[in-house]
């Protein structure tokens, strides 16, 4: 039987990590700074599985959700990893 | 007759940053099939359809300044007046209840840790979806069995001081459990001195040494509840047949145990304890989820509600990277205006903690404004007028 991954449950949406390039471009975009974001922490599991599968650590990164389902096709939202 | 190749580069020039992606790519879609099959456009004929996309996403929009929290809470208010104030439902399988109604979606915005009802619908792998032995197989593995699920009856030896426990091998078998099993279960509590079992009578003997009635009472409880396998936390697992499939449904939830079960497929479990998937999958998933039990809730009693007003809601709730309640101890009693809160509740309270604090209002919200009659930052009021003053003892400046 293989690992629980959680970044596959159907209820986990596709996370994506901006590269800070992305970051840049997207906060001058939308002229905001990144404290006007909406937040996930850094004990959230699925930025820990992230971390972990990208050996990275996240904390103060941005990151880029796409929700399937929404009205209008795809839903691109933004949270900011906070501690 | 206008070609595939003018729709779609029409439709790229017309529609380009003017709608979303799924809706341009539904269009080019719906325009090629209907010329194709029903009616064949005319060049001019796709130019105003397309302008027309672009007309009617824009009607469909959301103005800039609308209220659209207050919009989204009369419009879920609304239908919660028409809810029956508690309703019991059989959910597929006859024997489990679920909450539903008004006191659900309470539930739901309050985030209880522990929801009245709480259960699971879990899914299973490819090896044991489609056969039913393997399927009751996999639910033995969840459905948690204690000691007195497989008794026939218990009974205390106060002589000497012994506890007794009668076995009911049926039970026993319907478990999936064999008596080593219980036995070496029993093996592991420290406070019982000898274990024996008396095949002829089926039973199962602890004695106890030298122990006081009270403590023979209290040890017989510990017993009786003790796990003899199976999951914490849920009472129930049956299955039941949809479409070719079999799916296990449980009373009680424990989310994150059931997902490391052999046979189960972990990506489609589900529970319906928000709080659980918060833990195990995180802010999105459940976001996503409270979307889900919301609109359940709805469809149940056939009231209907614009999804939109549903994720506003569930976003709100999940904005600062946990669930927040949507009540004193969440939303309403982290506004970022002392006068706000102060118009809430404890008035006094409020206003005393930022004077200490030395906080500050800067009038960005609807609550505070109308204190201070002001005009609300909402709609019309949202802009603000910026004026060049001439100086007039001063021109060159």
């Amino acid at each position: 039987m293989d690992k629980v991954n959680i970044l596959e449950h159907k209820l986990v949406s596709k996370h994506i990590i901006l590269s800070i390039e992305e970051e840049e471009s997207f906060l001058k975009k939308y002229n905001i700074s990144r404290n006007n974001l909406p937040l996930i922490k850094t004990s959230d599991p699925v930025i820990k599985a992230l971390e972990e599968q990208e050996n990275i650590l996240l904390k103060g990164r941005i990151i880029k959700i796409i929700r399937p389902n929404s009205p209008a096709g795809e839903g691109i939202y933004y949270r900011y990893v906070v501690e | 007759m206008a070609s595939d190749e003018f729709i779609l580069e029409r439709l790229d020039a017309i529609l380009h940053y003017k709608v979303s992606d799924a809706i341009m790519d539904e269009s080019k879609k719906k325009l090629i099939d209907y010329n194709a099959n029903v009616h064949e456009f005319t060049e001019a004929e796709v130019e105003i359809i397309a302008n027309d996309i672009v007309l009617e996403y824009d009607k469909a929009r959301v103005d800039p300044g609308e209220p659209v929290g207050t919009v989204s809470a009369q419009s879920l208010g609304e239908p919660g007046t028409q809810m029956t104030l508690n309703t019991f439902h059989y959910a597929g399988v006859a024997e489990i209840n679920v909450t539903l109604g008004l006191p659900r979606i309470i539930e739901i915005v309050d985030v209880r840790k522990d929801p009245s009802t709480p259960v699971m619908t879990i899914a299973l792998d490819e090896e044991n979806k489609y056969s039913r032995d393997n399927a009751i197989m996999v639910a033995r593995r969840i459905e948690g069995t204690t000691v007195e699920n497989v008794a026939r009856q218990t009974a205390l030896d106060v002589i000497n001081t012994e506890f007794h426990v009668y076995l009911d091998s049926e039970r026993i078998e319907d478990a999936g459990l064999v008596m080593e099993d219980i036995i070496k279960k029993l093996k592991k509590v420290k406070a019982i001195e000898r274990i024996r079992y008396d095949e002829d009578e089926n039973t199962i003997i602890m004695s106890l040494g030298d122990i006081s009635l009270f403590k023979l009472r209290r040890f017989s409880q510990k017993i009786k509840i003790l796990p003899l396998k199976g999951i914490k936390g849920i009472e129930r697992a049956m299955i039941k047949k949809e479409g070719d499939e079999y799916f296990v449904y449980t009373e009680g939830s424990n989310f994150a145990d059931v997902l490391e079960i052999p046979g189960v497929d972990y990506k489609l479990a589900m529970t319906n304890n928000i709080y659980e998937i918060y833990e195990v999958l995180g802010i999105e998933a459940a976001r996503n989820s409270i979307i889900e039990e919301i609109q359940n809730v709805l469809d149940e009693q056939g009231l209907e509600v614009d999804r939109r007003h549903i994720m506003l809601l569930a976003d709100a709730m999940c904005l600062e990277g946990d669930i927040q309640q949507i009540g004193r101890h969440g939303i309403t009693g982290e506004k970022a205006s002392v006068l706000a809160r102060a118009s809430f509740e404890v008035t006094t309270g409020h206003l005393l903690e930022a004077a200490r604090e030395g906080e500050k209002d800067r009038l960005t919200g609807v609550t505070e404004n109308v204190i201070v009659g002001q005009p609300i930052p909402l709609g019309t009021g949202t802009v603000d007028l910026v004026m060049k003053v001439i100086d007039e003892d001063n021109k060159e400046a």
